[in-house]
């Protein structure tokens, strides 16, 4: 009985040293792939931030509107910011490269799940950082246009384009990122139809004395309008 | 001769058919019957009268018009005129026209002119505007003589206006361009100007048709083009300006045309203007400028509530164009009443400058920049419209040499905001 138990704890205590024995050269491994892929990392973030501040994507975040958000947040410059992301991604690349060379069962899916991921990650940022460009852009554009006609709350304009395109954006970015499809699909739909028909009630009460002041003045009082600004600009 | 390739086989025809010419007019048109037939005969009357032994043509380059007008230019024949003057060319007077795009741009259109111009080696050109109202026969004389006598490169028009007529000019592009460039032109931005077949082909081999502003003032940047080029210049009287086709509301479209244009140039000419302080008179035959001075209603109140809306609304606009002190002091200006509001020159100088720095750094779209200036150009119009309310032909001139002054007094603050940031 006690041979019996002698044998068993040091065929445990062999198993135990041989599966380490095992284990200990994958372990250093990970730990380089780690380490060499901190170093490639930190080149590719020194590189793409160089690259970043020549092309001057801080001034296109800035048009985007994307820097604003940034700053409120108290978070470092777009490319920081950027440079920081693509630093994390990689290392984690390498480091979960290194986890699925221990060889432990269920995490090499979960890793291989991830580097199928990366693409969609980087397609819809890109998605997401272009609409916020295009949304800054014709929002100024409204709002620009709405203060030069002398249009009644340009703002509120100019916001509405805003928020229709960055819903449009952000339903993109999720069906891109495949997160919650179904449900984006649904709240996008609500929520688009929602301001659809805000809006058609909102001209259709609201508006109905705009409508009325418009068309008198475009009707009846043209003649007076057109003997008070008949001054050329050139 | 290499920018014959853009114009048409039929029209390359027609020019071979012409040869060679002393005298050439450009017509660029686009849907101006109405006026078109008008203005054609009195250039017609004009040659008749002043150049009756020399070869002449009238190039009419047409943006698609739908009314008729580039059958309206070829069907009127001088020999129409010759009756009621009791006088004879002693050449053949030719019409063509071309149709360049289906759409209008001055730009393609000055374009085609130059080249017909360059093709028929031109001694004298002359580009007028279809709309003139006011066009006289003594009007082709008076832009074609210095060149031609007097080896002027370009004689740009002087006028008689309503001293409320023009303000985009006298308040911005005519300080602004004396300052910089250091040539008192009256009337840089005009559709009516002579000029040589040197300077012609000079300007139609610059890298103004494809430089991404899309010929906008195509106009302003050819007399920029003439003074860089170090062209003799001069400026000729016409008479009253015709303002028939142009109304306040269309102030956005006019500061691209002129505003946008000489923000454009500012960039290459950089070199050029950089080093020019003060101004110097440029040759004029006949008044410098004329006012007229009878009542006339404004909208001065629309002018003020646009400038105080713009000024709040387009707050986020204006911290990306102008310094924070500039952006304070108008919003300050922006609160007050109506009777104790005055947007002094100083400050719309420095405004200008600050966008004029802003569209060579492109903080925000080019064309952003142009549109949200115009709400502070109704401000200084309104300030403009009070200070001269009651003022005479020479306070009005007095007013406007005043500003030009301010204008070539802060320009080192213009060079200041340009090189920050670089």
């Amino acid at each position: 009985m006690r041979e019996m138990i002698i044998s068993e704890l040091s065929q445990a205590l062999h198993d135990i040293a041989r599966g380490f024995a095992h284990f200990l050269p994958r372990f250093i491994v990970m730990l380089i792939l780690a380490a060499v892929g901190w170093v490639i990392a930190y080149l590719i973030k020194v590189v793409l931030r160089s690259i970043l501040r020549l092309v001057k994507f801080d001034k296109l975040s800035e048009n985007a509107g994307a820097s604003q958000l940034l700053t409120k947040a108290a978070l470092p410059s777009a490319t920081e910011m950027l440079s920081r992301f693509v630093f994390w991604v990689s290392w984690l690349g390498f480091i979960l490269l290194g986890v699925s060379v221990l060889g432990i069962l269920g995490l090499q899916e979960q890793v291989a799940r991830f580097f199928v991921f990366l693409p969609r990650l980087f397609v819809a940022m890109f998605i997401m950082f272009f609409g916020l460009l295009a949304a800054s852009f014709f929002s100024r554009a409204a709002l620009l246009a709405a203060v030069n006609a002398n249009v009644p709350s340009p703002r509120v304009l100019s916001l509405a384009v805003r928020s229709v395109i960055i819903v449009f954006v952000l339903s993109i970015v999720f069906e891109e990122l495949g997160l919650a499809e179904e449900t984006m699909l649904v709240a996008f739909g609500i929520g688009f139809g929602a301001l659809m028909l805000g809006l058609a009630i909102a001209f259709g009460t609201g508006g109905r004395d705009l409508a009325q002041r418009f068309l008198e003045k475009k009707i009846v009082r043209r003649k007076d309008e057109e003997n008070e600004d008949e001054l050329s600009p050139l | 001769m290499a920018e014959e390739s853009f114009l048409t086989d039929d029209f390359l025809r027609q020019l071979m058919n012409v040869g060679e010419v002393d005298i050439l007019v450009g017509l660029p048109t686009h849907n101006n019957a109405k006026t078109v037939g008008s203005v054609v005969q009195t250039i017609q009357s004009g040659i008749l009268h002043g150049f009756p032994r020399d070869r002449a043509v009238i190039i009419n380059a047409d943006g698609g018009s739908r009314d008729g007008t580039p059958e309206l230019v070829t069907g009127i024949s001088i020999d129409d005129m010759r009756p009621s003057f009791n006088l004879n060319s002693l050449r053949t007077l030719h019409s063509i026209s071309t149709k360049y795009a289906s759409s209008p741009s001055s730009s393609v259109a000055m374009r085609t002119i130059l080249a017909a111009a360059e093709l028929l080696r031109a001694k004298a050109c002359v580009m007028m505007s279809p709309e003139s109202a006011n066009i006289t026969p003594e009007w082709l004389s008076k832009l074609l003589r210095p060149i031609y006598n007097d080896g002027f490169d370009l004689v740009t028009p002087t006028y008689r206006r309503h001293k409320f007529e023009g303000q985009l000019i006298t308040n911005l592009v005519y300080p602004m361009t004396r300052a910089l460039y250091g040539l008192r032109i009256r009337e840089a931005y005009s559709p009516e100007f002579g000029f040589s077949s040197r300077l012609g082909s000079q300007f139609l081999a610059q890298n103004v048709w494809n430089d991404g502003t899309e010929g906008a003032g195509v106009e302003l940047r050819f007399t920029l083009a003439a003074i860089t080029g170090k062209c003799r210049i001069c400026q000729s009287f016409l008479g009253e300006k015709d303002s028939v086709e142009r109304r306040g509301a269309d102030l956005v479209p006019a500061m691209r045309q002129t505003v946008g244009a000489l923000f454009s140039a500012m960039e290459p000419d950089f070199p050029a203007w950089s080093g020019i302080a003060g101004s110097q008179p440029a040759p004029t035959t006949g008044a410098d400028q004329e006012v007229l001075l009878e009542p006339l209603r404004v909208n001065r109140k629309r002018l003020r509530s646009m400038f105080s809306t713009g000024v709040v609304e387009l707050e986020s606009v204006f911290q990306s164009i102008l310094s924070p002190s500039t952006l304070a002091e108008l919003q300050r200006i922006a609160l007050l009443r109506e009777d104790d509001f005055h947007y002094p020159a100083e400050l719309w100088v420095k405004t200008v400058y600050e966008f004029a720095a802003s569209y060579q750094k492109s903080v925000i779209s080019r064309d952003h920049i142009i549109q949200a200036l115009a709400p502070l150009f109704r401000g200084r119009a309104y300030t403009f419209l009070m200070e001269n309310r009651n003022a005479s032909a020479r306070d009005v001139e007095n007013n406007i040499e005043g500003l030009c002054l301010e204008f070539e007094r802060l320009k080192p603050y213009l060079l200041q905001m340009w090189e920050k940031g670089k």
